[in-house]
């Protein structure tokens, strides 16, 4: 499988990390978004018309929307993350997945903004974030009383890789989640996945390697 | 205007040269309003009353100046240097005083805890002695002899070395580092931060690259470089006071933070204290 990939990009993360935590090898193809404009070339457009990038390829398939590969490598590879076989089930997580998109021309276009100089209304667009990480923050503290500590059971799925990285990296847009208790638990359950990856502005949990050793005052007390 | 001070006569870069257009891209250059364009085949800035400002061409970015720079713009020399592959690495807008920027750039000792796994690693977060100067003859700071353990400190490195580098202040927003060149012993990589100042707590940063490095694809530089300075760009955006303190008593530095300490003492010297505050302790 070919991921055309941009480092920077929350979509491509998306894949990079569902391939990273299922155990599923990608060929990567960096492509020169920012600062060169190379998703809007012509061999790219020829796979794309849409000139976005994540793009996927597969065996003749030909994958543009994020979603949809994070669907293909978990059906392919890992099924359990596509959900519960229920009806109920897969319709939860097929409706975070639309929600997803929700973050992306949101939050995502809000970082995109204050980060890489791209246009757009940025009051209207941290306006729309702030109505959509407060309904996850809605949903993650009604699933917490539950007992369930992710969007779709008490599992990780698609639907949580879906939503996670603009999540995340909302503060690059000036998004703080200081006020999102619920969505701050659930970020650090995915983080604190075997398998996890990171990408520039979403670090690793440090706390989760090993002890340091002891602390340097302890071990003047011991030598005193 | 007096707030800018000594400021206001220095060089900043405020574009790529690559990305001029007729049309021109409205920007701000210390809350001034500029237009950076092209104009009969060469870049042109104007300010917000018309007025042409001075620019060079130089590093692949367009640089100008608010006042009357006395000094011609600084000089890198390995720049010209055959073989070498030069990086534009594009723009990116950090929410923090302009002098953070560099300063971070400066530091080492977070390398474990930022670029984890890349410029630094625990346990080997030590960082040994090294030796700072202000050099008077060329006006600009220097740190040498400074070593550091990476575990993948190029793009090109393989497993983890013992990095030399050395850095360098040549403009109250620009530096310039000198690492390991880990395909061509005996040589150093260049890679430069040059930073616009947008207003005191705002920036827009570009950083730029000479590298030796004749394996790698061009996006995959772009992309290392862009990846080690987003992983920056969260801390810088929290870092407090926002303004970069030039008076002791508002942070306790370390021996590792030796160069930002003649950093500052060297802006103080000068006067150039936009991004800056001076509080007495």
């Amino acid at each position: 499988m070919i991921l055309y990939d941009y480092i920077l990009s929350p979509s491509c993360y998306r894949v990079r990390l569902l391939a990273a935590l299922i155990g599923r090898r990608l060929d990567l193809r960096a492509v020169d978004l920012h600062p060169g404009q190379e998703h809007l070339s012509e061999p790219m457009l020829a796979l794309n018309p849409a000139g976005t990038i994540p793009v996927l390829t597969d065996d003749g398939l030909v994958l543009t929307e994020s979603t949809a590969i994070l669907t293909y490598l978990a059906a392919h590879d890992a099924p359990a993350w596509l959900g519960e076989d229920t009806p109920a089930m897969r319709a939860r997580v097929a409706q975070w997945l639309a929600f997803a998109q929700r973050l992306t021309d949101s939050a995502g276009a809000a970082r995109a903004h204050d980060m890489l100089l791209a246009p757009g209304d940025i009051d209207a667009l941290r306006g729309q974030a702030t109505q959509a990480l407060r309904e996850l923050e809605a949903a993650l503290s009604a699933a917490r009383r539950r007992g369930e500590s992710f969007l779709a059971g008490n599992r990780p799925t698609i639907a949580d890789i879906a939503c996670f990285p603009h999540v995340a990296l909302a503060p690059d847009g000036g998004l703080p989640l200081d006020p999102y208790p619920s969505i701050r638990l659930w970020m650090r359950a995915i983080r604190a996945l075997d398998g996890f990856i990171e990408m520039p502005g979403i670090h690793r949990l440090h706390e989760l390697k090993p002890e340091p050793g002891p602390m340097p005052e302890v071990i003047r007390k011991e030598q005193a | 205007m007096s707030e800018l001070g000594a400021m206001r006569d220095q060089w900043y870069p405020v574009g790529m040269t690559k990305q001029l257009t007729a049309q021109g891209r409205d920007t701000l250059l210390m809350g001034e309003p500029i237009r950076v364009a092209l104009a009969g085949g060469a870049p042109s800035v104007t300010d917000g009353t018309g007025r042409a400002l001075p620019v060079i061409d130089r590093f692949g970015h367009v640089w100008t100046s608010l006042g009357q720079p006395e000094k011609d713009l600084f000089t890198i020399p390995e720049v010209d240097q055959p073989g070498r592959r030069l990086v534009d690495v594009g723009v990116c807008r950090v929410r923090c005083s302009p002098l953070r920027a560099v300063e971070n750039f400066l530091d080492i000792a977070h390398f474990p805890f930022v670029h984890t796994d890349i410029l630094g690693s625990e346990p080997h977060t030590e960082v040994a002695r090294y030796e700072v100067e202000i050099r008077d003859d060329v006006d600009e700071v220097w740190a040498t002899k400074v070593k550091f353990f990476q575990p993948q400190a190029a793009k090109s490195a393989e497993g983890g070395i013992t990095t030399d580098y050395m850095y360098r202040v040549c403009a109250p927003t620009c530096s310039v580092l000198y690492k390991t060149c880990p395909p061509k012993p005996g040589e150093w990589d260049v890679i430069a931060l040059f930073v616009q100042p947008l207003t005191e707590t705002l920036c827009d940063v570009w950083p730029y690259m000479a590298l030796y490095d004749d394996d790698a694809e061009m996006t995959d530089l772009i992309h290392f470089q862009q990846m080690i300075f987003v992983q920056d760009r969260s801390v810088l955006e929290n870092q407090l006071p926002a303004l970069l303190p030039l008076d002791p008593g508002r942070e306790i530095p370390t021996r590792a933070d030796m160069t930002s300490i003649a950093y500052r003492r060297w802006l103080k010297r000068h006067g150039f204290t936009y991004g800056a505050q001076l509080v007495a302790a």
